[in-house]
């Protein structure tokens, strides 16, 4: 009782400073997000496009405005303590879905408001469910800025901010951090937001000449291959699983276009300090990680789940064939990119419960931490079942035996309690989201299955869809599937930083 | 005799059918699997060559389906769907298969005729004036923010100097 009368005491009321400090980051934010806008723009002019062009110079137009107010506002120049540093993240976040929606709204592609929101967090968190209308005839401009979202989501939207606006490097650090990157690749956060950029832009550049050069020896015309290229490139390395064309990736008929798009996801699903080492020729570390190896084993269990599962129902007439569709699909939501090549409905019809199941725990279990990827992340579970080896073993030895359980992780480390009770808390936020939008699926009658793999695809940010996600489902499913995505992204931390702040608000004294 | 009164009955069957939806097509997978089906759609997107043969993604309003044809059939296609374009329509006989062992797996139909429904036309844009008269709206509103926070700048640093 008395503990409860001193917390009460403690929640202190957010203070006029604090909301200049949330105001002023995310003013600089939403600046960033405006600018943003202008390639968009620019590809419109480019494709004679004037619509589509002046859809983004509205939508930048408004961005700059509302972000040049706030940054006058609530000019400050304190740095950020943690919890203003995390409402900054989440803050950004909804305040770049609403105005990235504004072009998606203004083509006339997109039913309502709503769902261009919809969309834009779907991209901005590198999901890829889309509630797109006729997207054969999108423009190139609204079509890259489905891709291009993707791309700054992926990277961070805070983490672009970090490379041009901020100077302040204890209030980056706070920012970096709300945004699920707890690792930094160098030891000045705003020189690893640099180096993620700096590879995401190497492998761009590389990327989109390969699957130029691959689309034009399939047959497509060389400006659509090499924009194609460009934008499956996005997609597939900040893991969203947008594609250009209605069919995702079924739209090309290429089985050098999937082997492809296969190394790029799980290039996107590496953790940037892991290309940091290939980088710097330290090679081995791939092998020596914790997170690889946890991937590599989970992959190959979650395949042999999915194989068992088609072959049992007789999904494919050949084990080839089956073989190809099965280890592209579980790449895709292991990686937790979403790109199919098969249709939303065939995951319910042809593909059987057991091998949607291995689909299911595939996208749950994500990739790694401190990667595009999204789910529990390998470095969580390989965490996990570290600390219960750890527990086993103090059950099994005597009890004055130490003992010690080591992993490794860019360096050999001891497994600290800490660091498993923050792994296990994070996950069963996850598991909790996953059950959830489950639940409130099967509230608006879809079935368990289809409610689950919907929620787990939406909260994990993979995009795979059986069928769920259409321009007509429930108002409020396509708002549990935004907070999904925008939660799963930012791995919880700034989203309950968010809360606290607003009961602070109320509550606070 | 009894296969020729079977391939007139079937051929009747086909000439005479209504195309089939692609959701049709889709979710009943299995029971098309193999079957001469109808099917009707905009051409979209890119006609890929493949040596003697193209594909071309086809889609009828709901879904996009491959379609897997002669070289020569496809010579009829001149506007496939886009932006910038409407593709030309096709009505394609042929056989669907739900996981084609010639393509990886893939759902596609294997075209053994097509027909041109309606040609398709390049699509002429005009600029939206009520889009255009917002961004000139915009952008006066943008310059006022920014000369007022110029102003409101210089006149801080001027009372810091003094």
């Amino acid at each position: 009782m008395c503990c409860r009368v001193f917390l009460k005491t403690m929640i202190l009321k957010p203070q006029l400073q604090d909301l200049k400090n949330i105001g002023y980051y995310s003013g600089k934010i939403l600046i960033g997000i405006g600018l943003t806008m202008l390639v968009p723009m620019g590809i419109g002019l480019l494709f004679a496009e004037p619509n589509p062009a002046l859809d983004f110079l509205i939508g930048a137009e408004i961005a700059l405005i509302i972000g040049v107010i706030l940054t006058r506002l609530c000019f400050t120049e304190q740095d950020l303590n943690w919890m203003q540093g995390m409402v900054v993240v989440s803050l950004s976040w909804l305040a770049a879905m609403l105005v990235g929606a504004i072009p998606l709204y203004l083509s006339g592609h997109w039913n309502s408001y709503l769902d261009a929101c919809f969309e834009t967090m779907s991209a901005f968190a590198t999901t890829g469910l889309t509630l797109v209308q006729d997207l054969d005839h999108l423009s190139y401009a609204h079509n890259l800025w489905r891709h291009f979202a993707s791309f700054i989501g992926g990277q961070g939207i805070v983490v672009i901010a970090l490379c041009f606006f901020v100077k302040g490097v204890s209030g980056a650090f706070k920012m970096y951090v709300g945004e699920a990157r707890d690792e930094r690749v160098l030891p000045n956060v705003i020189d690893s937001s640099r180096f993620i950029w700096l590879v995401s832009i190497v492998y761009l550049i590389l990327s989109t000449l390969v699957l130029g050069i691959v689309g034009m020896a399939n047959g497509m015309r060389p400006a659509n291959a090499f924009f194609h290229g460009a934008c499956i490139f996005m997609a597939a390395f900040d893991t969203a699983g947008f594609a250009p064309q209605s069919q995702n990736i079924l739209y090309y008929h290429s089985l050098l276009f999937e082997v492809v798009t296969v190394v790029i996801m799980l290039l996107g699903a590496m953790n940037f300090n892991l290309h940091y080492r290939i980088w710097t020729g330290d090679r081995r570390e791939i092998w020596k990680n914790i997170e690889s190896r946890v991937l590599c084993i989970i992959i190959a269990v979650m395949f042999l789940i999915t194989l068992i599962g088609l072959s049992q129902i007789g999904s494919y007439p050949r084990t080839l064939v089956m073989f190809r569709k099965g280890f592209y699909q579980v790449i895709s939501a292991h990686t937790t990119t979403g790109y199919a090549t098969i249709y939303a409905r065939q995951f319910i019809d042809d593909w059987g419960a057991l091998a949607l199941a291995g689909l299911i725990c595939a996208m749950a279990f994500g990739s790694s931490s401190c990667s595009t990827a999204g789910g529990i992340k390998m470095l969580r579970l390989g965490i996990i079942v570290k600390g219960l080896q750890q527990d086993l073993k103090r059950i099994i030895l005597p009890e004055r035996a130490i003992v010690e359980q080591r992993l490794h992780h860019l360096k050999e480390l001891f497994l600290e309690d800490k660091q498993v009770r923050a792994a296990l808390l994070i996950t069963v936020a996850y598991l909790a989201l996953y059950g959830i939008g489950a639940l409130v699926g099967m509230f608006y009658g879809y079935p368990f299955l289809d409610s689950l793999f919907e929620s787990v695809s939406a909260a994990a940010n993979v995009g795979l869809s059986c069928g769920i996600t259409m321009p007509n489902m429930p108002v409020g499913l396509k708002l549990t599937y935004i907070v999904q995505m925008w939660a799963g992204r930012l791995e919880f931390m700034s989203v309950f930083a968010l809360i606290g702040f607003f009961v602070a608000a109320i509550k606070g004294k | 005799m009894k296969r020729a009164i079977g391939l007139i009955f079937f051929c009747g069957t086909v000439c005479s059918a209504q195309p089939i939806s692609s959701t049709e097509l889709i979710n009943k997978a299995r029971e098309y699997d193999g079957k001469s089906v109808v099917y009707a759609g905009e051409v979209i997107g890119d006609v890929m060559a493949r040596g003697d043969f193209v594909w071309v993604n086809v889609n009828d309003g709901e879904n996009a389906i491959g379609i897997w044809l002669g070289k020569e059939l496809a010579g009829e296609i001149q506007f496939a769907g886009s932006y910038h374009a409407k593709g030309d329509r096709l009505e394609i006989d042929g056989v669907f298969h739900r996981a084609c062992i010639q393509h990886g797996g893939d759902v596609d139909i294997h075209a053994q005729d097509i027909r041109k429904i309606s040609p398709g036309e390049p699509v002429r844009e005009e600029l939206d004036t009520r889009k255009r008269n917002f961004t000139f709206v915009l952008f006066g509103v943008l310059c006022l923010v920014l000369i007022f926070v110029r102003r409101q700048r210089s006149k801080e640093s001027g009372f810091r100097t003094r």
